[in-house]
This record gives structure tokens, C-alpha cells and sequence, in this order.
């Protein structure tokens, strides 16, 4: 799959830009973190990416999709894990088989993947449950699960913890950090800086529907390029 | 009004003796409108998915027609039935006028459209929550429309009981295509009709009381399973 190449990547819904020519190359391993203010364009972007959107302009480019000179099926090698993770209503394993089944696996094959998932994200035991009767923080980590037993090469996560307490968040930073360890590329939007600090390896810092700046980490937080990073750096974390 | 009152008496003893009469014309009527549904469902429910989820040109057209089919006229439903299954119609041939085979049609063409407009509504809600987690799964449109319907089954439910409700409390249409004949086509509402006009106000009357309850009771199944079903599932 990777890695992903956007080249002078547009969007725009009706009048309004909302990315402006984001060219970048995103390389397997290194979590890389898409920061920026609210309405940056973080949640489009991702979008995407992942191919929820079709760019008003420029492309995306699997590199590591093309066989021969053929893109294979992009989508099956990927998946996303939503801010409000949508749960069927149905038991919490019948949800992370579903995206199994649409795969084509059969459902023994899905069952026993299902179930060894959910062991994984601490949630085995609430299997048989409802999944929209669970807490916040238990949909979460199934919607993790579901993700994660696609078995993607790619997983987007788009502001995963923005409505979880510290507890649930840890969890879900856990769990996103297995995935990861895995071999599983991660590919995050969060506006939480202890978060992009916690998780991240390499920053894609979005501004106002444009890339600032794309960097490791550390020198991210030492010294911003950009003036809108510094301005977002300090306006977050005032004390630094 | 002491007429109506002895009347009223009357209706009870029919209800309470379960007189046969009685029993036979809400047992076809139960028959007939329980078919329709059925079929009604089988056609309709398809229909409304795929215009919930599909993109295609002149949905909004189609849509805007499908909601004003939920008004037809039940006599107009009956008319065009009555023409093509009547002797010299295309359909005539069957012979199945003035049977209860030919109220289910007219019934059925009756609240197909019904379903199928109320459920496109409630699928394509659901569809606005569903689209981006369904395709970021893998779900082409043919599976989303399936995933919707089995996500929204206890509203679709609802519905379900609306378009019986809708069958059962229908007049016209299955007068005019089932013939009221004693025996064979006499259903509650026709009945109610005849006895009315003849003054047989006794069985007019307790049929009333018979189809009033099934609508009560209709409606309160509809809430009590929608409750439930939150209650367990979310």
C-alpha cells in the first residue's frame, strides 16, 4: 500500500475551499499525526485518503497498490475508525464480524477473528451484548476491534478519543499503540497536543485547508516552522 | 338514543357469544388484509431501499410520485382493479373477480406504496448516520440497503402495522372488487356499510367496536415493541 503520494490534493464543497493543494508523501512505520485548529481540514483530509471523498482536484497515489502497473482493490487495505463510531444494532461480535463477511471471509473464519479481537480491545465478555447499549469508551474500543480485524495496512483514526474521558482515552491510546505495533500503519487526526505528543512520530500540521508543516515529532514541539504552528503550540499549551 | 342503546347491547351479545356470522367476516377480513401485507412488504420494501440508497437521475421525481401514491383514492383503486380482472379486461380470463383472491390485488396496490414510501424515509434516515462507517467497511449499496433494513427493523415494523391498519379500515376498493357477497367477500367494512343501509344496526355496530379495537390494539403492539426493542438494543 504505502507509500501514499497526494499531489496538489483539492477539495471543495460548493464555494467553499476546503483543501488547497496539500502535496505530501506518507511513508510506512512512523505514526504520523494530522494536527491543526478545528476546521483545518483534518477530518476532509482523512477522508480522503480513505476515498469517503472524491478530491475536486489533483491525486492520491498508493504506490504500494500498484501491481504490475495495475492499483489493486485500495479500500480492502485499509480501514477507518470514526470520532462517533457508528454501532449496528446488533451484538458487539455480530458488529466486528460484519465487516469480516463483507470481506468475504466465511463466518467460522469470522467468528474465531471476531472473537480474538475483541480479547484483545477487553471487551470478550460483552460479546453477546447489544453494541449500542455499551458506554462510550466500550464503543470505541469495539469500533478499534472492528477496524483492527480487517486486518488493514492502513488505519485512519479521526479524532479517536474526542469525546472519551481520560480513563477510556488511555485505553484507546493502548490499544491504538498495539495496533501499531502490529505493523499496521496509523494514521491520526487529533487537535489535542498531549495526544499528538503521546502517539505521534511525525506531524502533519493542517492549516486553514493547507500543510504548514510536515516533521518529526520533536522537532515539531522544539522549534515550528511555520508562524500558524507556533501560534497553535502556544495558544494550547500557554505555559510552555 | 334508546335505540342506540339497545343496539350497543345488541353488538355485545354478537361480540361476546362470538357469534358466527361475526367470526366469519373478521376472519376474512383478517385474511385478506394479513396476504396484502405481506405481498405489500415483499414489493414494497425493496422498492423503498433501493430508492434510499441509490443514486440514480429522477429519484426526486420518483420520490414526490411515490408520496402522493400513499393518497390514492380507494374506490379509484378499486375501479382500475375491477376493469382489468372484470370479464372483458386483460386479466379477465382468471375469473378471480368477486373474490377474495381479487380484494388481496386491490388491497395490496392499495399500501404498496404506502410501504414503500415510509420505509425509504426511514431507511434513508438511517442511511445518512450508516453511509461513511458502511463504506469505510466495504458495504457496496446492495449490502448497505440490507444492513438498513435489518438496523431499522423495528421501525419498519411500525409501518408494517400502519399499512394493515390501512387495509383493514379500507372500504371502497374491496367493495368494489370483492362484490360484499354474503358468505364469500364480506368483509368488516363492507358489512358495516350494507348492514348500516339495511338498519341492521346490531352487527354494523359490533363489527365497528371489532375493527376499532384491532386498530387500538394494532397501534399499542407497534409502541410496545418499539420500546422493548430500544430498551435492548439502543
Amino acid at each position: 500500500m504505502l507509500p501514499l503520494e497526494l499531489d496538489q490534493l483539492t477539495f471543495s464543497a460548493g464555494n467553499a475551499a476546503i483543501i488547497r493543494g496539500i502535496s505530501a508523501r506518507i511513508e510506512a512505520g512512523p505514526r504520523t499525526v494530522i494536527l491543526g485548529p478545528n476546521g483545518a481540514g483534518k477530518s476532509v483530509l482523512m477522508r480522503l485518503c480513505h476515498g469517503l471523498l472524491t478530491p475536486t482536484g489533483g491525486r492520491i497515489v498508493w504506490h504500494g497498490a500498484m501491481n504490475g502497473g495495475k492499483s489493486v482493490d485500495v479500500r480492502r487495505h485499509q480501514a477507518m475508525v470514526f470520532q462517533r463510531p457508528v454501532m449496528l444494532r446488533r451484538s458487539a461480535l455480530a458488529n466486528v464480524m460484519y465487516g469480516l463477511k463483507l470481506a468475504g471471509k466465511s463466518r467460522n473464519q469470522s467468528g474465531l477473528r471476531a472473537m480474538d479481537v475483541l480479547e484483545v480491545v477487553g471487551l470478550a465478555q460483552h460479546a453477546a451484548r447489544p453494541a449500542r447499549v455499551l458506554s462510550g469508551g466500550e464503543q470505541q474500543r469495539l469500533a478499534l476491534a472492528r477496524a483492527w480485524a480487517l486486518g488493514p495496512d492502513v488505519l485512519f483514526l479521526d479524532e479517536p478519543t474526542a469525546n472519551l474521558d481520560p480513563a477510556s482515552t488511555q485505553d484507546i491510546e493502548n490499544i491504538i499503540n498495539a495496533i501499531h505495533a502490529s505493523g499496521t500503519k496509523i494514521i491520526m487526526t487529533t487537535h489535542n497536543l498531549g495526544q499528538a505528543r503521546r502517539l505521534g512520530d511525525e506531524i502533519l500540521f493542517i492549516s486553514n485547508g493547507r500543510l504548514m508543516e510536515h516533521t518529526p515529532i520533536d522537532k515539531f514541539f522544539r522549534q515550528p516552522a511555520s508562524s500558524e504552528a507556533a501560534a497553535f503550540i502556544k495558544g494550547e499549551m500557554p505555559w510552555q | 338514543m334508546n335505540s342506540l342503546g339497545e343496539a350497543f347491547a345488541a353488538a355485545w351479545r354478537l361480540i361476546a357469544g362470538f357469534d358466527a356470522e361475526l367470526a366469519q367476516v373478521v376472519g376474512l377480513s383478517l385474511q385478506v388484509s394479513l396476504i396484502a401485507v405481506v405481498i405489500a412488504t415483499l414489493i414494497g420494501l425493496p422498492i423503498g431501499a433501493m430508492i434510499a440508497v441509490g443514486r440514480f437521475r429522477g429519484r426526486q421525481t420518483l420520490i414526490v410520485l411515490l408520496n402522493a401514491l400513499m393518497g390514492l383514492p380507494p374506490v379509484v383503486v378499486g375501479l382500475v382493479v375491477y376493469l382489468l380482472l372484470s370479464r372483458a379486461g386483460p386479466l379477465g380470463n382468471l375469473g378471480i373477480l368477486f373474490t377474495p383472491t381479487a380484494m388481496v390485488i386491490a388491497q395490496t396496490v392499495l399500501i404498496t406504496p404506502i410501504i414503500a414510501a415510509l420505509s425509504r424515509q426511514i431507511i434513508e434516515d438511517a442511511w445518512r448516520e450508516y453511509d461513511e462507517q458502511l463504506r469505510s467497511l466495504g458495504a457496496r449499496r446492495i449490502n448497505a440497503a440490507m444492513t438498513l433494513i435489518w438496523d431499522t427493523r423495528f421501525s419498519l415494523l411500525t409501518i408494517l402495522l400502519a399499512g394493515f391498519g390501512r387495509a383493514a379500515a379500507e372500504v371502497g376498493a374491496v367493495m368494489i372488487v370483492g362484490g360484499n357477497i354474503a358468505g364469500v367477500t364480506r368483509v368488516m367494512t363492507t358489512t358495516i356499510a350494507l348492514e348500516t343501509s339495511k338498519g341492521d344496526l346490531p352487527l354494523a355496530l359490533g363489527l365497528g367496536i371489532v375493527l376499532i379495537t384491532l386498530v387500538i390494539v394494532l397501534n399499542a403492539l407497534a409502541a410496545v415493541i418499539r420500546e422493548m426493542a430500544l430498551r435492548r438494543y439502543g
